[in-house]
């Protein structure tokens, strides 16, 4: 993790991800794409990973296969990005499917978000851990209801960056009008969503207009290519590293003759900068000590931040377990019972409702909860608030009330993310059936 | 690791972070895990994950080794010497023993894949395990782009595709019912490369047949296959010497080898990033089966 010069973009990257002190510079950007059918999501996946040469004869010669026996006229790239033979057979996606590609500067996890029935179960989970969202739409067709759906299930799961796709321009001649009034409806439309930071770029994905580098067919457009985009985005201010939340996943006591009297709290840093020395408290119950160590297993380290993995030793033997938090004795998050949260709905076979009873997931915290009210349901198309609605039903979105068991310890996700999110899981089933973003815990 | 000013992390330390995580998530929440060894790369880089995760206590769980009974020799000494460096308990689910007590039958083309998966969920049963570490990326194969990082399997150790958990944030769902259990992933996000660079980063050792070698093979459908006792030529095969490697290490009747100079882990990084076949197409004789083989063999429990 020292500073090293990093390699020019060269045009074979896969071969540039090789050896060298280079491939250890690259960061990790996790982005999740959207779009309606046949608006060319797949095409434009295809492409990115061709073009970066992350694909493999083999991937290619199978899909061509396919493509041949079902008597397609072209290679159907879509094939590539469907995976289950349950899926191939009804010709639809079903589920998140994650891919990887590289460049010389970063490694990138796709979040690929089917654009059918479930969409929005899926679109939230692509979403929740995404740095970035991509949301294609049609030259052609212009915004849809659908893409203003995932613009605002992008905001309402806090994505920092998102990037629309202006798509088949060849069909539109390239034209700078038509794309202009897609951007500015598109960019109106987000400002009511409070986006922090949109990209508009229009592009070809089956022939490859500005996704690796600039078209010569626009020499209009004066933005990057999508690539260029996603390789250089800054996200590292993105992490919150103001607040510190450690939450205590595990406890290490080596029961071992060799390491004796050992004591550590392991987890993820969810935000915030440990170091030694630091004055810190544990939640729930407000003890207060200092930090003697930050360990990892390669040894100690002079500072955690978010995403490190590491180990929290502290100078007094406090009673800390799983569950509870390390947080700054002046900026802690709200220990509550009572927590206000927008929720989406995902399961199928029962709605959720008040009076329910639910296990919670929060953090590395488990509750049981019940749901002492629904506000209102969003009706994600107009906004509109019914505060009529007795239920959610699958893929619904509203805000509710609820109490639980123990306290949470609890940020606004629009602050926290890790710490403002958690999961519902319905007791007799064990399935997951809810997302939760905590809106305010009194 | 050293700290830097603007607080940036590799890709590897990301993914080191992550893997690192996932798998205190499971020793936390879950009763009895194990992992599982064959002493192919993936479980060699998963079992150094699990040894940072829980430093400088010991790995707190036992690893398991489905013994199809065609091994490489070896792959078999350096889990035994693994193991024993580490501490670790042992479970070896042996097929030829299952063979012999008549829990399976041996396939009509000799391959031990499909049969080694009622082995593998006998010894889950037997031991009560509830938790399974597997090395599985989701970069390999199709089926695995769609795998969960928890993968929930039913008391028939099944997967389906249909029935999976969402799974949102880093908040995963282990919970489960006596009989069912999760088949845990903390690879899913890692690539062959990423795996590669993160041997060489951590100057891991492996058993030699992953770094190129002189072998006696023959060609099998475009394949190098070695000879040895698992596996006989054909008539009309010729036999003759190649300088190869493995990329992936599986049951030594149905694993083939790449023809490569590579023989340093640089080397192999180097090959790795310019190579274009995929690692299970260019070597696994089970998985060319037919399109949708690998998601069978996990719809039937098989990882
Ligand atoms: N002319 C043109 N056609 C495109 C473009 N992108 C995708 N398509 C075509 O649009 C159709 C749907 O694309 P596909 O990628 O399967 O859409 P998906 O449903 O969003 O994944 C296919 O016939 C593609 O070849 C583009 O940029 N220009």
């Amino acid at each position: 993790m020292t500073t090293e010069t990093v390699a020019p973009d060269g045009a074979d990257s896969r071969a540039a991800t090789g050896a060298g002190p280079e491939a250890r510079r690259m960061d990790l950007l996790r982005f999740a794409t959207a779009g309606s059918v046949d608006d060319g999501k797949s095409t434009l996946i295809g492409r990115l990973l061709y073009d970066t040469k992350s694909l493999f004869t083999d991937q290619l010669a199978a899909v061509e296969a396919v493509s041949a026996a079902r008597g397609d006229e072209y290679t159907n790239l879509a094939l590539l990005t469907d995976g289950l033979r349950a899926e191939r057979e009804q010709g639809i996606t079903i589920d998140v499917a994650y891919r990887y590609f590289a460049t010389p500067r970063r490694k990138f996890i796709i979040a690929d978000t089917p654009g059918h029935i479930q969409y929005t179960r899926n679109m939230v989970t692509g979403a929740s851990t995404a740095d970035l969202a991509l949301i294609l739409v049609d030259a052609r067709k212009g915004l849809v209801e659908q893409s203003r759906r995932h613009a605002f299930l992008c905001s309402l799961l806090r994505v920092p960056h998102l990037v629309l796709c202006v798509n088949k321009m060849d069909l539109v001649d390239f034209s700078q009008e038509v794309f202009e009034r897609i951007a500015d409806e598109f960019t109106a439309f987000a400002a009511k969503l409070d986006v922090p930071d949109l990209t508009v770029v229009p592009v070809s994905a089956l022939r490859g207009d500005n996704i690796v580098s600039r078209s010569e067919n626009m020499p209009w457009y004066e933005g990057p290519s999508l690539l260029h985009h996603l390789e250089r985005v800054h996200i590292a201010s993105d992490r919150n590293l103001v607040d510190v939340r450690f939450p205590v996943q595990y406890v290490i006591r080596p029961q071992s003759t060799t390491v004796t009297d050992y004591r550590g709290y392991a987890g993820q840093v969810a935000s915030g900068v440990l170091k030694p020395g630091d004055e810190v408290m544990v939640l729930p119950s407000g003890f207060t000590s200092r930090i003697s160590a930050v360990e990892t297993a390669d040894g100690p380290v002079a500072e955690a931040f978010p995403p490190m993995s590491v180990t929290v030793r502290l100078e007094d033997e406090i009673d800390i377990s799983r569950g509870d938090m390390i947080c700054r004795p002046n900026n802690a998050p709200a220990v509550s019972q009572d927590i206000e949260a927008m929720v989406c709905w995902m399961d199928e076979t029962r709605p959720l409702q008040v009076g329910g009873r639910y296990a919670i997931k929060h953090t590395t915290r488990s509750a049981r909860a019940i749901v002492r009210g629904l506000h209102y349901r969003l009706d994600i198309n107009s906004l509109h608030r019914d505060e009529s609605a007795g239920e959610l039903g699958l893929n619904e979105i509203g805000r509710v009330r609820l109490r639980t068991t123990v306290p949470l310890l609890a940020d606004e996700y629009r602050r926290n993310r890790t710490t403002g999110g958690f999961v519902i899981i319905d007791e007799s089933t064990n399935r997951t059936v809810g997302a939760g973003m905590i809106v305010e815990a009194q | 690791m050293t700290a830097p000013a603007a607080y940036q992390v590799s890709h590897l330390d990301a993914l080191e972070a992550e893997s690192i995580f996932v798998m205190r998530e499971v020793v936390a929440e879950m009763e009895r895990p194990v992992l599982l060894f064959s002493g192919g790369k993936d479980s060699i880089v998963m079992l150094r994950l699990a040894q940072k995760a829980f430093a400088p206590a010991n790995i707190p769980f036992p690893v398991m080794h489905v013994d199809t009974g065609h091994n490489f020799p070896e792959v078999l000494e350096y889990r035994d010497q693994r193991v024993a460096e580490l501490g670790l308990q042992l479970v070896v689910a042996s097929v030829p023993e299952a063979l012999a007590s008549g829990l399976v039958r041996e396939s009509g083309d000799g391959m031990r894949n499909r049969i080694q998966t009622p082995v593998l969920l006998d010894a889950v049963e037997k031991h009560r395990f509830d938790a399974l570490f597997g090395g599985a990326r989701r970069d390999e194969e199709k089926a695995r782009a769609k795998e969960r990082v928890f993968s929930f399997r039913d008391e028939f150790g099944q997967w389906d595709p249909k029935n999976q958990r969402p799974e949102l944030w880093a908040l995963y769902n282990g919970r489960h019912h006596p009989g069912e259990s999760i088949r845990v992933f903390p690879l899913s996000n890692w690539t062959e490369l990423d795996v590669w660079h993160y041997i060489a980063r951590e100057r891991i050792a492996l058993p030699s047949i992953y770094y190129a070698h002189e072998r006696e093979v023959v060609e099998r459908d475009g394949m190098l296959y070695a000879v040895n006792e698992f596996f006989r030529p054909r008539a009309g095969e010729d036999r003759f010497k190649a300088r190869v490697r493995y990329r992936t290490v599986g049951d030594a009747s149905c694993t083939a080898a790449v023809r490569s100079d590579a023989d340093t882990v640089e080397k192999v990084i180097e090959e790795v990033a310019a190579t274009r076949i995929t690692e299970r197409g260019a070597t696994r004789g089970d998985d060319r089966v037919s399109e949708a083989a690998m998601e069978d063999r996990k719809r039937e429990g098989y990882f």
